[in-house]
């Protein structure tokens, strides 16, 4: 995996189901102090599905790619 | 911090923006307290329980009867024991989150604000007009919000009373004479009016708790025959002897029939 940033949190949801993806990702963001979130999914459309929803809380999706872990989201949490 | 057990428990709720775990860590942290698990009470303690109100109290003191279970659905197999307990064995049951307390017991002018301070939301749930204006009076003297409601055969009324907002005695100064109003017992009551009523009551709750819009200086009245819901706006009357700040004592009122303030 990439080496997270300092600003940055990291999840690994790769072993996780929906919905169970998006509500992690999305109480990291709500707990989390940090801006970005760095977040891996097995593949991509649950990774698709996640971004939609937490752009949809009004989270900014900074990027969306396929890693050599799986698929992983970037998102900056909602100031 | 949430466990894996109840974000589990809570995703249906966790995912919906208007709960989160924010809105879920509220709802662990708050107490209500339901008067009277009958079919009101029965309705609501269900919900709040399901939703993870952390503490849930019970206050009855009638036993569970046969007549009961056409719409007391929350005490099936409990004929015979005292409504409160009954009700929170099933609590107990459906969420290890919630503690419950069972109160055994009527309140009455002795011991109603005693056992309502302390609670964050009061659920009146009982089916008389001198516990309705005891537990409005003291509810507004003890400043925590109150959810009452009402219901007869296939009709209900719902408001929310909160510090500063309009009392159920601003909008019913007092009771009718007796003899005047049917009771339940006497009129009837369809099961399904207490459980839609109940459940508005715990909704109402839950939004207290959330800090979401309630039925504040409104009335939702409803009647399930025709299906018409209407919301009445209801007035904060200035002269309303208790919600003005008169009443300091409810040992000044008689609780019977009318349950006038002079």
């Amino acid at each position: 995996m990439k080496r997270a940033e300092l600003s940055e949190e990291v999840l690994d949801l790769r072993d996780e189901n929906c919905p169970f993806t998006f509500i992690k990702t999305k109480l990291k963001l709500e707990e989390m102090d940090k801006t970005v979130l760095r977040v891996t999914f097995s593949d991509e459309t649950t990774a698709r599905d996640v971004a939609r929803s937490v752009s949809s809380e009004g989270h900014e999706v900074l990027s969306l790619e396929k890693t050599e872990e799986g698929w992983t989201l970037v998102v900056r949490k909602r100031g | 911090m949430l466990t894996e057990e109840q974000i589990r428990r809570y995703a249906r709720q966790l995912i919906m923006p208007e709960i989160g775990g924010s809105g879920q860590s509220k709802l662990l942290d708050s107490s209500v307290l339901v008067i009277g698990a009958g079919g009101l009470g029965s309705a609501a303690i269900q919900y709040l329980a399901g939703a993870g109100v952390g503490r849930i109290g019970i206050v009855d003191g009638d036993e569970v009867d046969i007549t009961n279970l056409q719409r007391q659905t929350i005490h099936a197999g409990n004929l015979g024991m005292n409504k409160a307990e009954s009700a929170a064995s099933f609590v107990r049951k459906l969420n290890e989150d919630v503690e419950v307390k069972a109160y055994p017991t009527k309140v009455d002018v002795e011991n109603v604000r005693e056992v309502i301070a302390g609670y964050d939301v009061v659920l009146d749930c009982t089916d008389n007009f001198p516990s309705r204006y005891l537990i409005n009076d003291a509810c507004v003297l003890e400043s925590v919000p109150l959810v009452h409601s009402a219901v007869l055969r296939f009709i209900g009324e719902i408001m929310t009373i909160v510090p500063g907002s309009s009392c159920y005695r601003c909008v019913f100064p007092e009771a009718p004479p007796p003899g005047s109003v049917p009771s339940c017992q006497e009129a009837g009551i369809a099961g399904v009016t207490t459980g839609i009523f109940g459940v508005l009551q715990a909704t109402e709750a839950i939004k207290l708790i959330l800090r979401l819009e309630v039925l504040e200086n409104r009335m939702l009245y409803a009647d399930l025959l025709t299906m018409e819901f209407d919301v009445i706006d209801v007035r904060k009357d200035e002269n309303c002897p208790v919600c003005s700040g008169r009443l300091k004592d409810l040992r000044e009122v008689s609780y019977v029939e009318t349950c006038r303030i002079e």
